[in-house]
């Protein structure tokens, strides 16, 4: 237990734990409505967010919080108005968010290639305080989101025509889910890195659902999958130099393809116990025909 | 049996209108279902009888005419627990293994919103799905189920609210025949409670003796609102949607009988 004693590595495992818990939590709403990808389109846009945040000299969390939130408001609006177009207006939104963020770095001077590449691929090991207490502030609203208003938020993502005939309120619903996405991006990006950030949100709840039936086990073991691989992957990243983001996901990635290896037996002797008791045909077979039948010529 | 002219009527639309995208899919239509009925919107496929019942419940917006739900305009009305709607799907499951119960229980927001369910609430979410004949595979994932039995869940999900106006669109479709039995005793059983009831269908089929009514769209209008057709049941396929005789009695909401 050595890793628990310096200081950053300290502030390295707070901020993991809570990605590991909060990517998963709202990325099964994201694969529920099958926009598995929607969080990479965030990262993208937080990117310029990361880079106002070094133009400005405050801190970049907050700033890349703030974009990430309104582009995701954003796509969420697209996709309401923009039927025949979203596409292409998403593309435009993503790379433009990505190229910005680049160029105000650039245009910033303070950030070197090397602060660049702590947002691009993660730096667990120049987390400071102030990023750990952004870091909790943001989990905490995650949470509260995912975990309060599960079974809106489900519904919601299930069946979207249903829920609006429920009178949910679906459209603050589906914002939350976008602006609740786009904190958790922001929340991971110190972790893994903005690139594979939505890896995070994804795989877990791929993993899971591999052996997982109700969307309640799904919740609960990708949430664990998450807090275990992000666990793993910065007390790796202490012990070898590897980066702890690539780690990580290779991990997560890991589980998914020992999970899937796992369910197909499973499933197979599921599948086997429902049917036993239908093994056998029972459907009535008319036994000899009556005479009637007999032709006398 | 109730009279069409039940002094309350559950669905008022009066000269509905809605265009998707460029084309014109309802040209004026009237469709009154009062309380205690059960009327089958037929018609051939791009008749209009899907967007008519999806701009009953606001699903579609209409560009002319009126809805009211329970005597409150459309607009207005907020009680959604009254009505309980069965989507047109194939299938029940999302993007995340969900089971039957966690599906039907999504039906009960409508009266739970945002509080936590209770246990009434949690009582009626497994009457429902016993009221599909589900119960014991309520824990199952809905994605081991077979075409006719999502449907079983769509309709569980709808009742799971207690509903007093049920829409369903087209829930025989693609249902072996054993589950079009048990749907046709569910739905008999909610109209026997009291429960108004319209539905869009392909064919009458299994659900004809519960029928009263059948309004026959085509080409955005109603060319037919009375009993359903003795013929109907076999005939209601597409661009078999002409008038028989009796129906020459029956009041014309237009005058585009053919």
């Amino acid at each position: 237990m050595e890793f628990l004693t310096p200081p950053f590595m300290q502030r390295a495992l707070v901020a993991a734990v809570l990605v590991g818990i909060t990517a998963p939590a709202i990325g099964i709403y994201l694969v529920q409505r099958r926009q598995a990808l929607m969080g990479d389109g965030i990262g993208h846009i937080a990117m310029t967010g990361v880079g106002l945040g070094f133009l400005l000299s405050t801190n970049p969390i907050w700033m890349a919080t703030l974009v990430a939130v309104v582009g995701s408001v954003v796509m969420e609006l697209i996709r309401w108005y923009g039927h025949t177009r979203g596409d292409i207006a998403l593309a435009m939104l993503f790379y433009g968010g990505m190229a910005g963020g680049v160029m105000l770095i650039n245009l910033s001077g303070t950030g070197s290639n090397a602060n660049l590449t702590s947002y691009l691929f993660g730096s667990l090991s120049t987390v400071s305080e102030e990023d750990v207490t952004a870091i909790v502030v943001l989990a905490a609203f995650v949470m509260l989101v995912t975990l309060a208003l599960r079974r809106q938020l489900f519904a919601v993502s299930q069946d979207e025509e249903f829920a609006r005939v429920t009178g949910l309120p679906v459209r603050v619903l589906n914002l939350l889910v976008a602006v609740t996405a786009a904190v958790t991006v922001t929340v991971a990006m110190r972790v893994v890195g903005l690139p594979l950030v939505s890896a995070l949100m994804v795989v877990p709840v791929a993993a899971a659902q591999q052996i997982a039936k109700s969307f309640k086990v799904t919740f609960v073991l990708a949430v664990a999958i998450g807090t275990a691989v992000t666990l793993a992957g910065t007390v790796t990243s202490y012990y070898q130099d590897v980066p702890p983001g690539a780690t990580i996901v290779l991990l997560a990635i890991a589980v998914f393809i020992a999970l899937t290896a796992l369910a197909t037996p499973l499933a197979r002797r599921r599948a086997r116990g429902r049917d036993k008791d239908s093994e056998e045909c029972t459907l009535e077979v008319p036994v000899a025909r009556p005479d009637a039948d007999d032709v006398r010529v | 049996m109730s009279e069409p002219s039940t002094p309350e009527p559950v669905i008022s639309m009066r000269g509905a209108t809605a265009t998707l995208g460029a084309r014109t899919v309802l040209r004026g239509v009237d469709l009154t279902v009062g309380r205690g009925e059960v009327a089958a919107l037929l018609g051939a496929n791009g008749s209009g009888k899907s967007t008519a019942v999806r701009s009953v419940i606001g699903q579609v917006p209409l560009t002319g005419g009126t809805v009211e739900l329970f005597g409150t305009p459309l607009r207005r009305f907020r009680q959604w627990a009254r009505v309980g709607y069965v989507p047109q799907r194939t299938t029940a499951a999302g993007g995340v293994p969900a089971t039957i119960r966690e599906v039907v229980a999504s039906g009960r927001l409508s009266r739970t919103k945002l509080r936590l369910p209770g246990r009434a609430d949690r009582a009626a979410v497994d009457r429902a799905i016993e009221l599909v004949g589900l119960s014991d595979r309520a824990k199952d994932s809905v994605s081991a189920l077979s075409g006719g039995q999502h449907q079983r869940v769509l309709i569980a999900r709808a009742l799971a609210a207690e509903p007093e106006l049920l829409i369903m669109d087209e829930p025989m479709a693609g249902v072996d025949l054993a589950s079009q039995e048990i749907l046709a005793e569910t739905l008999r059983e909610q109209v026997g409670a009291g429960t108004t009831v319209l539905l869009v269908l392909h064919e009458l089929g299994a659900l004809e003796p519960l029928i009263d009514r059948a309004v026959v769209l085509r080409d955005g209008c109603v060319t037919h609102d009375g009993p359903p057709p003795e013929a109907m049941g076999q005939h209601a396929l597409p661009g078999h949607d002409h008038v028989h005789p009796h129906a020459a009695s029956e009041p014309a909401r237009t005058g585009l009988l053919t």
